[in-house]
């Protein structure tokens, strides 16, 4: 499950259904088509052929939940498309759908691509998996590729990436900036990726300042920016100056800004947002597994059925626009884990660590394997508070 | 929770319930005449896009307002030419109105989604401000909040203590009595329906430039509709209008504040909260059908035609 499985929920009916429907009269499914020439050329969606002299382009293609906007999810992955063709440059050709609502709409649209002559299809969003196992089953001469879920086939795989380390190198800022050593999140809905996220933020902050504390307030949504004022509102009133987030919007770093507390970016850089208040961003790069994908997909070796998981190691996650007041030895500390992390030397989730409740959640020297991260359901020590559900 | 704190509960409910209030004011003015404006969260949607862009484009938030306002007002216009002349289905055409709205709202703030505004001077009244508890609580509010009290008792004057209001109170009861002694019914409905578009985009302005200052799609998240709930439930008084508001607003901050306080329990109950809220205190007003009935404009929903 990622930032996406959510974006389901994101509006109220209403709200999906009029957006829906008249965007649906006024642009269409918006279809962009990045190279119509060489699209058309190959129109007949056979198995490609070598050709010698010179061969035709990859046909990829991008389906998108929400509009590609300016920042955020899906305008991430626009990035990290544009990086394909900068990089790749003649060797592929990529088109992208946006917009296309998770669910019954997504596979016509996914065969669509397919059938428009795409031999790489990207999906990114968790509710894309059904309906792209479905479309992946008819063609297997097309390679799929699906973000954040975890069901693959011959010619089909996953890709995700670590968001909790950026979690993590933002708690080593919050922990040395705050001053009431109280750090609050906004918590959008109790999956692990998001528990993940909060005891990263918990266990970064606490490798600088064994007092810190973590209030989490969960607002059930993953894009409300209202209610995810009042949870910051509460949050500082309750007595947090650092505040973090993992709902999707500026709303939390521009609470923090307008109660003079500080606050990070997600996903992507929002240091605009809040410009006193912003401390850091922890940003996602899809641009190195997409470009690794493609090149595998050019060169033969890509293969099913797998999944990915990336973070800083591979350039996938990163914390960036670490603010000026942020004292030397802080800044430092953060590089040192971006290289602990690349090299393997440094491993967040070692233990001991033990749970919010007092039992040992990792013995001494035990590192977490992608299994128990990917499972993880209980807050660690420091973090206050009832997880929703637990029992 | 001691005394700052619950003096900072009753602040951010003031401020969470101050769009709710001007929405539904402007929603019982509408239902007052017999109008039932189901569009109510797409016109707020449009007037917070409208508001947010003007704000952003000319820095000030007053205009920022006034073109919230404005933007409902000709949405709502719309809607009246369509249900009091054309005498179109007014559910049917409120439920368009509010997919219209979030579509267009949508279309036209993809241009401005994580823009910001100025910023913006911190409000406190002299001297009252200054109060210990009292003064965080009540008197460092931004000024539409004191003005949405202001309205809801005012509206409760003009609608009980004037003739004006009186006609008003007419035409909903019956359109074809008000139309008989000459009072020109159509026209005052018009009327009504835009200074009740007027304040619903008041409402939604004051979502997207002062409460959460930024441009989210669908960012109104169903105040709209809970807007055309709190009047039945407030039984069409402006006063209890406001209260329901207050009420809305301070379930919705609370849940947080529990939350931040570590009071355990279930975070998914606690979202509920506001709505159980609701549920529970209409249930309770619907046990008492004279409540309903002595307030409920008799010809609420119904078309005019008038025989000339």
């Amino acid at each position: 499950m990622s930032i996406e499985s959510k974006r389901a929920g994101l509006h109220r009916l209403t709200a999906a259904f009029g957006a829906v429907l008249v965007a649906a009269m006024l642009i269409g499914c918006s279809k962009k088509d990045e190279a119509p020439a060489a699209a058309a050329a190959s129109a007949s969606g056979s198995v490609i052929v070598p050709a010698p002299a010179k061969p035709e382009p990859l046909q990829i293609a991008f389906a998108y939940v929400g509009p590609v906007g300016d920042a955020g999810w899906t305008f991430s992955h626009d990035q990290a498309r544009k990086a394909v063709e900068a990089e790749l440059g003649d060797r592929v050709v990529t088109r992208f759908v946006d917009k296309v609502p998770e669910g019954a709409d997504a596979e016509r649209v996914l065969r669509d691509l397919a059938g428009q002559g795409a031999m790489l299809v990207f999906g990114t969003t968790f509710g894309y998996m059904e309906p792209m196992l479905k479309v992946a089953a008819d063609l297997p001469g097309v390679k799929f590729e699906h973000a954040t879920g975890y069901k693959t086939a011959p010619n089909m795989r996953t890709y995700d990436s670590r968001t909790y380390e950026g979690a993590y190198m933002a708690g080593v800022v919050a922990g040395a900036m705050t001053k009431s050593n109280t750090l609050g999140v906004v918590a959008s809905i109790p999956i692990p990726e998001v528990i993940r996220n909060i005891d990263s933020f918990t266990l970064g902050a606490q490798s600088v300042n064994p007092k810190v504390r973590t209030k989490v307030v969960w607002v059930n949504e993953w894009f409300n920016p209202p209610k995810e004022t009042e949870a910051a509102q509460a949050l500082i009133d309750g007595g947090a100056d650092v505040l973090m987030q993992n709902t999707d919007s500026s709303a939390v770093l521009q609470t923090a800004e307008k109660n003079g507390k500080r606050g990070f970016g997600w996903d992507s850089d929002m240091s605009a947002y809040g410009p006193k208040a912003h401390l850091a961003s922890a940003v996602v790069n899809w641009a190195p597994y997409y470009i690794a994908t493609t090149r595998a997909v050019l060169d033969g070796s890509w293969t099913g059925g797998s999944g990915a998981w990336w973070g800083v190691k591979e350039g996938a996650i990163d914390l960036v626009a670490i603010a000026a007041d942020v004292p030397a030895e802080v800044q430092a500390k953060v590089d040192a884990v971006k290289v602990g992390l690349k090299d393997g030397s440094f491993v967040i989730w070692k233990g001991p660590i033990s749970a919010a409740n007092g039992k040992p959640l990792l013995a001494k020297d035990a590192a977490a394997d992608d299994r128990f991260l990917s499972g993880l359901n209980i807050y660690v020590k420091g973090v206050e508070g009832t997880l929703p559900g637990a029992k | 929770m001691d005394l700052d704190a619950a003096a900072l509960l009753v602040a951010a409910t003031l401020n969470a319930g101050t769009a709710l209030a001007f929405a539904a004011l402007g929603l019982l003015i509408n239902e007052r005449v017999g109008i039932v404006n189901l569009g109510a969260e797409g016109l707020m949607l449009v007037a917070a896009i409208a508001g947010f862009a003007t704000a952003v484009h000319t820095g000030s938030h007053t205009l920022g307002f006034l073109a919230g306002a404005s933007a409902g007002a000709v949405l709502a216009a719309l809607f009246g030419a369509l249900v009091i002349w054309l005498n179109t289905n007014q559910y049917a055409t409120g439920l368009a109105l509010s997919l219209f709205g979030a579509g267009l709202s949508a279309f036209v703030g993809i241009a401005y989604t994580q823009r910001q505004l100025p910023a913006r001077p911190r409000f406190s009244l002299p001297w009252l401000g200054e109060l210990p508890v009292v003064g965080p609580a009540l008197f460092r509010q931004h000024p539409l909040v004191y003005a949405a009290i202001a309205l809801a008792l005012g509206l409760g004057w003009f609608l009980y203590r004037t003739r004006a209001g009186l006609v008003l109170r007419a035409i909903g009861e019956s359109p074809e009595s008000a139309h008989a002694l000459g009072v020109p019914v159509r026209r005052i409905r018009l009327l009504a329906v835009l200074a009740g578009g007027a304040l619903c985009g008041l409402g939604g302005a004051y979502v997207s430039v002062v409460y959460t200052p930024l441009w989210a799609e669908g960012m109104i998240a169903g105040k709209g509709w809970i807007a055309l709930a709190l009047t039945t439930f407030a039984t069409w008084r402006p006063a209890r209008v406001l209260l329901g508001a207050y009420l809305f607003g301070g379930v919705t901050m609370l849940q947080f504040q529990m939350q931040s306080q570590g009071i355990a329990l279930p975070s998914q109950l606690l979202s509920a909260m506001p709505y159980l809220a609701t549920i529970a205190v209409l249930a309770l007003i619907s046990r008492n059908p004279a409540w309903i009935r002595a307030n409920m404009p008799a010809s609420l929903g119904k078309a005019f035609h008038p025989r000339s």
